[in-house]
């Protein structure tokens, strides 16, 4: 069988989901001619056609407007960011229109918002942020971060299935460092379910996105150290599955929480208080964070190497709390 | 008047006993140190004298039950005798049984409650620095998980798991020494003590010793877990079964071999040695040895005397582990297995440096029989410093035995058989015996055990003491 690429699984989503359901259709910019800056839409213009894969001016407002307007209309727009960052700019209509016109008018938006996200490609500041986090706090959306090809797929055609607003990131550093084997059928993945990617009885590292990638190569060297660490990888950071980060706390009576977010007000925090409200007497160490250094994403890869968290980081903290 | 009699203390470090069997009945007349019941602790099984002579009133704790040291299991009227309150003395028949070891700083806790009235028969004692370590009564169950203060003041370190696995299995932390950063009591830690692993780790869930019906407070904690913790969980119960609940003798032994298991890295060195020398030695001997001094004339006391020369020449092989100190000991103390009926123990012959021959031989024979007999007193079982086993007994070949804590060695004698040995490219019959040397390899290294081995052959196969 063919090896699939993340971003091959993200175009075959797209490509499946407009085949299967003539309201589904793309914009943004660049996505139609160019096939998109990371070619996550090649071929989609020429099989689908202009009004169905729209090229937009530089107007994250524009695009996400227009989604929005589409989305009252019976379709079902997914919206490409051209990096996430720049979702930024469509913040107020997400925050205050997205969010709540369900809420406020009976009048559900069902549209994707996708973008390449995260570091690691020397991106520098502009193009390498993870601001899954403002979104997480925003309720009335639906946030997904997968960390696997089968897991991209499968959870964006879910998001567009969807009739809630959901946002989905996509980590630009897997779009084409990881592939694996995809099956011929139709298949989604629920959104709101985490999975345990590796079990193991003396921590739990729960993470999501490309560190997921980073901590199972933690866990398999402190594996040979003869520490067994559960690698929890959540995919939906909103809404979170609770359950499944209880559960394997529960299990192993330890915390390590590890993502590429910056560290102040990251989902760590939140996931800290969850475990600590619902588990406490379960504990048997402190919840310990390996996160981003609170600045922007330095562009000096040296710099850039030093704020992001990798597997020599998350083996060294799991270290230390295996042994407390 | 009627005078109460105790569960006794049988060691510093024991906090309850169980009554094996009661010799008397009620109503049955008893005299002042007469034998009145049997008891199995952690180190002894022991016969206990009565306190007193009269009649027996009331036995207050069955056959099978354990409970805390100084409970009163059972009263005794004493007719024109001083009362129990006036006499608290006797009632710690441990005393009267010739324990003289028992340190007088370990009766302060014991002999304040004893004039209590009888209603509190197993009283809390004072938070004490007397008994050695914090006393496990200190902290009833209920205050188990808010408990961080140990009685003498220090501050526990724990987790929010292990305070809560303490207080529902009745668990003090007090009791469990922590192996997490910082001396921390980790969740590790406290399943071990749960699984029974640990040194201490039960607080009696109510002190009710004196219901005949009582909780049996030392089953929840029973060793049985100690081999279970070191063996993957599986299914054991399926077809047809019996379940045998472990002895407290059982329970020990079996803590006793985890542990030291656990604690030091085993290396074995094996050797041979030629007994023919002293099989002649001993059968020239043996008529006149028995009927001059009426006991048996065993090869015992051979082997001892040779690893009594050669712990002389190795004192690293004599020795003990504190953390990172090495005691070598000034004396030759010889723990010698003796297998029983229902178990095992190793009593120990002391001084053996200082014993000629015959009183090896005497030594050794007195403390088998008391074994047997269930005669042993806590301090036989005590101070040892090298063990000496013998598998040989039942006919192996060889054994590779488990070191007998604190020691950092033992030695097992195989059977002794007649061999074909090769003497000057000659075959020759030869009494042999295998020779097996199972040392602690944090204190003893191959080189110094090898040379040890070398010694005590040399010593046996080269006899010329004269053993009448």
């Amino acid at each position: 069988m063919v090896q699939v690429t993340y971003l091959d699984a993200i175009r075959q989503a797209l490509l499946e989901e407009m085949d299967r359901d003539p309201a589904v259709l793309l914009l943004g910019e660049d996505i139609g001619v160019y096939g998109g800056a990371f070619k996550a839409t090649a071929g989609l213009l020429e099989r689908f056609g202009w009004e169905r894969v729209i090229d937009t001016p530089i107007s994250e407002t524009a695009i996400v407007g227009a989604a929005i307007g589409m989305s009252y209309l019976g379709l079902r727009p997914v919206a490409e960011m051209q990096f996430i960052d720049f979702i930024a700019c469509a913040f107020n209509q997400i925050t205050n229109f997205v969010a709540k016109s369900h809420y406020r008018w009976g009048a559900p938006v069902p549209i994707v918002i996708r973008g390449p996200a995260g570091g690691g490609v020397h991106g520098s500041a502009f193009h390498s942020a993870n601001p899954e986090m403002y979104f997480v706090h925003t309720p009335g959306l639906k946030v997904v971060y997968p960390a696997t090809a089968y897991d991209a797929k499968g959870l964006l055609k879910s998001a567009i299935r969807d009739n809630n607003p959901v946002l989905f990131f996509e980590h630009k550093f897997l779009y084409r460092r990881i592939k694996e084997e995809l099956p011929e059928d139709d298949y989604t993945v629920p959104i709101g379910q985490a999975i345990v990617r590796r079990p193991g009885r003396d921590l739990s590292i729960v993470t999501y996105a490309a560190m997921v990638h980073a901590s199972l190569e933690a866990a398999e060297q402190l594996a040979r150290e003869g520490i067994e660490a559960e690698v929890v990888d959540l995919r939906t950071l909103l809404p979170l599955d609770r359950q499944t980060v209880i559960e394997s706390v529960r299990r192993t009576s330890k915390l390590l929480v590890v993502h590429e977010d910056t560290r102040t007000g990251g989902i760590a925090g939140e996931i800290a208080a969850l475990v600590t409200e619902s588990a406490f007497e379960d504990l048997d160490g402190p919840i310990r964070r390996v996160t981003s250094l609170d600045t922007p994403v330095p562009f000096s890869p040296p710099l850039e190497e030093h704020f992001l968290p990798n597997a020599a980081r998350i083996a060294e903290a799991a270290r230390d709390l295996a042994r407390y | 008047m009627a005078v109460e009699v105790i569960m006794p203390q049988m060691g510093e470090s024991i906090f309850e006993g169980t009554i094996t069997k009661w010799l008397k009945k009620p109503g049955d007349a008893i005299e002042r140190d007469e034998p009145l019941f049997e008891i199995s602790t952690d180190k002894v099984d022991a016969e206990i004298p009565s306190p007193a002579a009269g009649v027996l009133k009331e036995i207050r704790v069955e056959e099978g039950k354990t409970v805390p040291i100084q409970t009163v299991v059972a009263l005794i009227e004493a007719p024109g005798a001083q009362s129990g309150a006036a006499k608290p003395a006797a009632t710690r028949p441990s005393e009267t049984a010739g324990r003289p070891a028992a340190p007088v700083k370990a009766q302060t806790p014991s002999s304040q409650p004893s004039p209590r009235p009888e209603q509190r028969p197993a009283p809390v004692p004072p938070p004490s620095p007397a008994l050695e370590g914090p006393a496990p009564e200190a902290a009833v169950p209920e205050e188990a998980d808010e408990e961080t203060v140990t009685s003498d003041g220090k501050r526990i370190r724990s987790s929010p798991l292990v305070r809560r696995l303490a207080r529902e299995n009745r668990i003090d932390l007090g009791t469990i020494r922590g192996t997490g950063a910082g001396g921390r009591i980790s969740k590790k830690d406290v399943l071990a003590a749960i699984s029974g692993a640990a040194d201490r780790p039960v607080v009696p869930p109510h002190p009710q010793p004196a219901a005949p019906s009582g909780a049996p407070v030392a089953e929840a904690a029973s060793a049985h877990a100690a081999l279970e913790s070191a063996l993957p969980r599986e299914r054991i119960y399926f077809g047809r079964y019996e379940v045998q609940p472990m002895s407290v003798m059982r329970q020990r032994i079996a803590e006793h071999m985890v542990l030291s298991k656990r604690v030091s890295p085993h290396v074995y060195s094996i050797d041979e040695a030629d007994m023919t020398r002293i099989a002649h030695v001993r059968e020239a001997a043996r008529a006149e040895f028995e009927q001059k001094h009426q006991m048996k004339l065993t090869f015992m006391p051979f082997f001892v005397r040779a690893c009594v020369d050669a712990l002389r020449d190795f004192p690293t092989v004599n020795a003990s582990v504190e953390g990172t100190n090495v005691v070598l000991h000034g004396e030759i103390n010889i723990g010698i297995a003796v297998a029983l009926d229902w178990g095992l123990i190793v009593p120990v012959l002391k001084n053996a440096e200082e014993k000629n021959f015959l009183g090896l031989q005497r030594g050794i024979n007195d403390l088998a029989e008391r074994a047997r007999a269930k005669k042993l007193k806590p301090e036989d079982v005590q101070e040892s410093t090298f063990s000496i086993t013998n598998p040989g007994t039942f006919g192996g070949l060889m054994g590779l035995p488990i070191i007998n804590q604190p020691n950092v060695a033992i030695l097992g004698i195989g059977a002794i058989q007649k061999r074909p040995v090769i003497i000057d490219d000659a075959i020759a019959i030869r009494s042999m015996v295998y020779l097996t040397l199972s040392y602690d390899h944090r204190v003893v290294d191959g080189a110094t055990a090898h040379q040890f081995m070398r010694r005590v052959k040399e010593r046996l196969e080269t006899w010329t003491e004269d053993v009448l």
